[in-house]
């Protein structure tokens, strides 16, 4: 009898410590999915026509991309904006 | 890799909520959602009074994303947070888990009931193809497949809320604030005026 209540307490205290994990938060993208989630990349689109003043680079082609947002992201250093 | 975050600075935000007013226009928001809003410190006290404009902060190690019993949340490969609407049950464990208050929800029902979670995408969108008018219903507008940064970001007037990649825009902080000083240089005359010549004297008749 003891013995039953050793494991059952056992198996309690797992089950409760087991409430105290994480899940491992690792960006895998598989399949178009990201950890079970289906969703796209930004670079696998095609940029949108001028006239829509979006960015300009190559579908599929991630550096360019990344490059374009960049070029974004340096029009907020209003040091680099202004005529000095 | 990108690790897409956001960055007020406290010393030029001046409450104008037009990175709120953007958000909700450009993501088309419902009434009662603000997946941004600006939070004022000390308000009315001279000199101590400071903004800042807070939504999700993009975690790279985020809570709610541990919390969610259903595990609708992930991650993309720019470090962006994002959920799946179709997965989540609005239990709202998230928003007791972010210390942000970011994870919004809609009154749903006439008996306010709670609907799905809601929050800041950081203008990606969300699982549905990207730029369609599903993903536009669900999660407001998907800038980043535009090739453009999010829009509270991109419109702020004092460039007080910076957006993009946390490297690039932390060097752009950084260099505003040495550039800028502080304490008493950062608005007092030399700011304002220049440094002016040494030994200049000011202009006859000038007064003090």
């Amino acid at each position: 009898m003891r013995r039953v209540t050793l494991v059952g307490a056992a198996i309690i205290a797992a089950l409760f410590i087991a409430g105290c994990g994480e899940s491992e938060q690792v960006v895998v993208y598989k399949q178009g999915k990201y950890q079970g989630k289906p969703d796209s990349r930004a670079w696998e689109n095609a940029p949108l026509a001028a006239e829509q003043r979006g960015g300009n680079w190559t579908k599929g082609d991630r550096a360019s991309w990344e490059a374009q947002i960049k070029n974004r992201q340096l029009a907020q250093h209003e040091h680099k904006r202004i005529y000095q | 890799m990108a690790r897409m975050k956001f960055l007020c600075d406290a010393e030029r935000c001046i409450e104008c909520n037009g990175c709120v007013t953007a958000c909700k226009n450009e993501n088309e928001v419902p009434w009662g959602v603000n997946r941004r809003r600006v939070v004022t410190i000390n308000d009315g006290v001279i000199g101590a009074e400071k903004s800042i404009s807070v939504a999700c902060m993009h975690c790279s190690d985020a809570p709610c994303m541990a919390v969610c019993p259903v595990d609708c949340f992930y991650r993309t490969d720019d470090g962006v947070v994002l959920h799946d609407k179709d997965l989540c049950i609005g239990c709202g464990y998230c928003f007791y888990a972010c210390p942000f208050g970011a994870p919004q929800f809609p009154q749903a029902g006439a008996f306010g009931l709670r609907g799905k979670m809601d929050k800041c995408t950081f203008c990606a969108g969300g699982p549905e193809a990207d730029r369609s008018e599903a993903e536009f219903k669900k999660y407001g507008r998907n800038r980043l497949a535009e090739g453009k940064l999010p829009a509270c970001a991109e419109m702020c007037s004092t460039k007080a809320l910076l957006g993009g990649d946390g490297d690039t825009i932390a060097e752009i902080y950084r260099q505003r604030a040495t550039t800028r000083g502080k304490g008493s240089e950062v608005w007092g005359w030399g700011t304002a005026y220049g440094p002016g010549k040494p030994g200049a004297q000011p202009p006859a008749g000038a007064k003090s």
